[in-house]
């Protein structure tokens, strides 16, 4: 009778590191990622929303944080990461409702998803910066 | 004898599927996006517009019948929908014993953020 194998690591599988990264994929995790962001830019609107209502004195101390160059360079980050977040989900409600699974079609959403949350990001600080000039 | 005890595996198993009653979740957290679209859009335009607005202009903006009762929807359907995305993030990569104490942790937190939300929008519209 052989002896009991001793306790070591078995191998393990390849998992997505094999893999090239592709459109399809990356726009999937980019999806989640960015929901777990805007998780952390949802605390923040509270937190702006308890210093509103907290008065002008706290309000300012937030205001003066937003309008550092520290806190617009977050903001962008939470406008890109709010539109590819609503982008890619209209494009995950499209597939829910069983619509656009052909292979061209994931491409050309996938592409439109890229190209309207940069497109989007770029009109809204426009906006605001010639709102505010 | 209870009706369920009455029917067969088959018929009790039938559109169930393998989560039992994780279909409610995944329809909720469906319902959840489609109203933040309309409400998110909302609120992004109405930051833009009052990005350089002073306290008493920005407070003026929130003290409005419509971006209160919009402002209010809007915290109630990010966190249920915040909860119900990051439940499917911490199922699928927490798998020790921390798994419930860090499910339990973040509903807890995306219900006080709800409604520390909403009491400051009512406190700012009763007057600070």
């Amino acid at each position: 009778m052989a002896s009991p194998t001793p306790q070591r690591m078995r191998p393990l599988s390849p998992h997505i590191q094999i893999y090239r990264p592709q459109l399809t994929s990356v726009l999937s995790i980019a999806n989640r990622i960015t929901g777990v962001l805007l998780s952390f830019y949802a605390v923040a609107l509270v937190v702006w929303l308890v210093f509103a209502a907290a008065g002008p004195q706290v309000y300012s101390t937030i205001h003066g944080f937003i309008r550092s160059w520290f806190g617009q360079m977050v903001l962008f980050g939470c406008t890109y990461s709010f539109y590819l977040h609503l982008c890619g989900g209209i494009r995950h409600l499209v597939w829910d409702a069983v619509y656009g699974f052909e292979l061209c079609t994931i491409y050309t959403s996938g592409w439109t998803v890229v190209v309207t949350s940069a497109a989007l990001t770029l009109v809204t600080w426009a906006a605001s910066i010639g709102l505010a000039g | 004898m209870g009706k369920e005890l009455m029917r067969s595996p088959l018929g009790r198993a039938r559109g169930l599927g393998s989560a039992k009653y994780g279909v409610e979740q995944w329809r909720f957290e469906r319902v959840t996006a489609i109203a933040l679209v309309p409400l998110t859009v909302w609120f992004a335009a109405s930051i833009v517009v009052h990005m350089n607005s002073d306290y008493a202009t920005a407070i003026a903006w929130l003290r409005t019948p419509l971006a209160a009762t919009l402002m209010v929807l809007l915290l109630t359907a990010l966190f249920c929908h915040t909860a119900l995305g990051l439940q499917v993030v911490i199922e699928d990569y927490v798998h020790s014993g921390l798994k419930f104490p860090v499910l339990v942790a973040m509903r807890f937190g995306c219900f006080a953020l709800a409604v520390a939300g909403i009491l400051a929008v009512l406190r700012i519209c009763s007057g600070v």
